[in-house]
């Protein structure tokens, strides 16, 4: 180190500084490379668009599911949400005939409010949002049994189909949504007065609430917009399977999660992008996609993403601890 | 020399009427014990931590079966030292000597070995196990694999019968109180053969008879040649109890006295370590008009508090900790809600619900824990500043961040805060930086009321000097300050005019003329 040149050793540094602030994304990097090389069929413009598609529903949900969890919260309802969203509204088009201009509206508007709901409770409650979205989960999802009554529900209007597997210029349709959503979450976190507010609610609720933000109401418009943007993919999703399930969407909340996780969302508030949310999301798409193509049982393919995930928070722990350690060193040098 | 031993005996004699206890016998005995040998012994600690030197080459010698007193403001470094003789710390230099050997390094259990036991201001008790099994936590009294409650509650007893005390050993620590969680302390303490013991602040949470208490502990203890490291900021407590006091200032050593030979005037030059009038900026106040006026108000354990601030008037609240300062400003500010009584602000009343509204009404806090209540620590130095007006200063909500940068950059220059960057995050700040970009928020949002809630505390005594100058400052463009504070030189020093509470009650206003630290502290303590 210390016969080393000056600017090598800062160029060293700068890089290093690059490599972990940009770890994820050289994760999806090198997870890429490593599948083009192993497989012929992945890096093909069909199997990318594929790819994309599939993890564009968990991608939606998880941009609100990001805001909740920058504000200190979490929402592991979201997968029930759309279980039980999906199961009306199939409902309301299959039996009701009720017209698509009017029944995804319905839909959106209680996937806000089961999420309001949410909201409500943990601020009423004064219980943290993990304990009150784990018992509403259970709720929602139990109604969404109750209204399915174990039914396939089927017959939808066929331009319903557009939503779940239309394209738009050749884009999955669900993609452009994905897309448009995650630019307008990255507009409200990075430009907007209310993304500061989410931030400050993460990073510091009590100065938050001192310096005059009203607590309360931004957890349950966080929750209800965590609701509404769930009501979005149930939406998608219902279209894309054509068939009302209870199956829809169980489970989407842990890819959301993961997707966080692995993209360097804070778990305890106050950090996060949609940059690095998105980069989760390819992450978790790519070895799905990857693990299909290379015939990996389901099974093993759940023990593959779990370990990645722990490997990811272990190594962003990893590196918290190295910075605070080096800031340590630096301070008394000056 | 007459005069010390004269206000000895005052002390005692006031000491033993509060107590109800029998005068001392052993007032020789102590100049006897004085040429005992050395247990502990301290040689060039030092200890440095970003951007302060906590300890500076501190050496200082204890000697078996004595009450050493460690007297030093806040920030002189006492408890760093307490933890270096713990070995809760690394040291960057100097030996801790005890009995035969050399130490350069302390550990916790290296220490506890030597028989030195801390008692911190927060006590180091499991809540929910009895008073018996916290005291022989760890300890395995005997070869069997379960516990033996039989024999621990009675030597739990024995030690308990030793000091005098009736608390039952079976009792939840949960259910005691913090007097008697004390002595639960003292007593796991003796239970390990305790040689040294070092006692930090031990008198905070207690009330005055139960204090006599304590002190009839601490003499039995030293009667068996424990040595007691006594840190206070109490004067009156350290002329009570010590045989030797030994006075820190800015994490040096200063001085060692004989308590018999010193006196309160000597103490507090020692500490303080300079003339008061020099520290704080002379201020020539022009009472004009009203800003705030506080009628009869009650709530957070607050009653019945009344009074008002003019237009560039410092008022000090003065009180003992749980005297309601705090829970006043957390009232004046919408953090927790009136029970009843107003607060008028330049001549109308308002409704002040949330914090929202005081920041409306102009009313800005800067709080007692800055780093809990005041900063987000993770975010930048522009971030921070600007938090409160940034819903102003969007359009359709969206920030408008050249103007965000003015007024960051506005507020760094005038308030000199020294910073890299705007960007730079807040935790790699000093305390004085740190305090700056709390007050910097407050004066973004154009407060014409400020509260400032121990605005020293924890930061070295160049920023402090530089506070209290921001303070007159603002003073004499007219901003109505309300600051509460611990430190009575400085609250002296700053303030027009002093609010004393007691147990949630006005106990009175002191005038300038009338300002002395008796007078104040008689009135905080409620004995007048």
């Amino acid at each position: 180190m210390k016969n080393r040149p000056a600017f090598l050793s800062s160029l060293a540094g700068k890089i290093g500084l690059a490599m972990r602030k940009y770890a994820p994304q050289m994760i999806l990097l090198a997870l890429l490379i490593l599948f083009s090389f192993l497989s012929p069929q992945f890096m093909t413009l069909y199997n990318m668009t594929i790819m994309v598609r599939q993890v564009s529903f968990a991608a939606i949900s998880a941009v609100g599911v990001m805001f909740v969890m920058i504000s200190g919260g979490i929402d592991l309802s979201i997968g029930s949400q759309i279980v039980f969203t999906n199961v009306v509204l199939a409902i309301m088009m299959a039996y009701g005939h009720v017209p698509l201009i009017l029944a995804i509206p319905i839909t959106l508007v209680m996937g806000t409010a089961l999420g309001f709901f949410n909201g409500l409770l943990s601020v009423k409650l004064k219980v943290h949002s993990l304990i009150i979205t784990l018992g509403t989960a259970m709720i929602y999802k139990g109604l969404g049994y109750i209204v399915a009554q174990a039914r396939n529900i089927m017959g939808f209007p066929d331009s319903f189909r557009v939503f779940g597997q239309g394209y738009l210029w050749k884009i999955p349709v669900p993609v452009v949504i994905m897309i448009v959503i995650a630019l307008i979450g990255s507009f409200i976190l990075t430009r907007t007065y209310f993304g500061r507010y989410v931030f400050a609610l993460g990073g510091n609720e009590e100065a938050a609430r001192l310096a005059g933000v009203n607590v309360n109401v931004m957890k349950m418009i966080l929750f209800a917009l965590c609701g509404f943007v769930s009501g979005i993919t149930s939406v998608l999703l219902l279209s894309r399977v054509f068939a009302g399930q209870v199956s829809t969407g169980q489970g989407i909340e842990f890819d959301c999660l993961t997707a966080a996780l692995l993209g360097g969302v804070s778990f305890k508030g106050g950090e996060g992008t949609v940059f690095g949310l998105m980069t989760g999301i390819l992450i978790i798409g790519v070895l799905n996609n990857a693990m299909q193509l290379a015939s990996f049982p389901d099974f093993s393919q759940m023990v593959v993403k779990g370990a990645v995930l722990l490997i990811a928070v272990g190594f962003d722990v990893y590196q918290k601890n190295r910075k605070a350690r080096e800031t340590v060193a630096r301070v008394p040098a000056q | 020399m007459r005069d010390a031993l004269k206000l000895r005996e005052w002390v005692f004699d006031d000491f033993y009427c509060e107590g109800g206890l029998p005068p001392p016998s052993q007032t020789n005995e102590i100049n006897e014990r004085m040429d005992t040998k050395v247990v502990l012994s301290l040689k060039g600690i030092t200890k440095r931590y970003p951007g302060v030197l906590a300890l500076d080459h501190v050496s200082l010698d204890f000697l078996e079966g004595e009450v050493h007193a460690l007297l030093g403001e806040n920030g002189a470094g006492k408890s760093t030292l307490i933890k270096a003789v713990a070995g809760a710390i690394d040291l960057d230099g100097g030996i801790v000597h005890v009995g035969e050997h050399d130490y350069e390094q302390m550990t916790p259990h290296l220490s506890r070995s030597l028989g030195i036991e801390v008692i911190y201001q927060e006590f180091n008790l499991v809540p929910p196990l009895s008073a018996a099994e916290n005291i022989f936590l760890g300890d395995r009294l005997s070869k069997s694999f379960l516990v033996d409650f039989k024999t621990m509650k009675s030597k739990t007893k024995e030690i308990f019968d030793l000091f005098k005390v009736d608390i039952d050993p079976g009792a939840l620590v949960q259910d005691l109180s913090p007097a008697q969680q004390q002595i639960v302390e003292i007593a796991k303490a003796v239970s390990k053969n305790v040689r040294i013991l070092i006692m930090d602040e031990p008198s905070a949470p207690l009330s005055v008879s139960e204090v006599a208490r304590m002190f009839e502990i601490i003499r039995q203890l030293k009667q068996r040649g424990v040595t007691v490291i006594y840190i206070s900021h109490r004067l009156e407590e350290v002329f009570k109890i010590s045989d030797r006091v030994t006075v820190m200032r800015d994490g040096r050593y200063v001085a060692t006295r004989l308590t018999n030979d010193t006196n309160r005037k000597e103490l507090l030059n020692l500490m303080v370590g300079r003339e008061l009038t020099e520290v704080y900026p002379s201020r020539t106040i022009i009472p004009t008009e009203t800003v705030i006026e506080i009628k009869n108000l009650s709530g957070n354990g607050d009653k019945d508090i009344s009074f008002s601030v003019k237009k560039g008037e410092i008022v000090g609240l003065s009180g003992l900790v749980g005297s309601g300062r705090t829970e006043l400003a957390m009232l004046l500010c919408g953090a927790v809600p009136l029970e009843g009584g107003e607060i008028w602000v330049n001549g109308k009343p308002t409704r002040i619900k949330s914090p929202a509204d005081a920041i409306k009404h102009k009313i800005g806090l800067l709080p007692e824990d800055r780093k809990a209540h005041g900063l987000f620590l993770e975010m930048g130095v522009q971030w921070n500043i600007c938090f409160p007006i940034v819903r102003g200063l969007s359009r359709n909500g969206v920030v408008d961040r050249k103007k965000e940068t003015q007024i960051a950059k506005k507020y760094k220059e005038q308030l000199d805060i020294k910073t890299p960057s705007l960007e730079q995050q807040i935790k790699n700040l000093s305390g004085g930086n740190q305090q700056k970009v709390v007050l910097a928020k407050s004066l973004a949002a154009e407060s014409d009321i400020l509260i400032f809630d121990e605005p020293t505390r924890g930061i070295d005594v160049g920023a402090k000097q530089e506070i209290y100058r921001l303070m007159c400052m603002l003073a004499n463009n007219g901003i109505a300050i309300i600051m509460i504070s611990s430190d009575m030189e400085e609250l002296l020093g700053m303030s027009d005019r002093i609010i004393v509470l007691c147990e949630g009650k006005m106990a009175g206003e002191v005038m300038k003329e009338q300002f002395s630290q008796d007078f104040i502290l008689d009135l905080a303590s409620g004995t007048l």
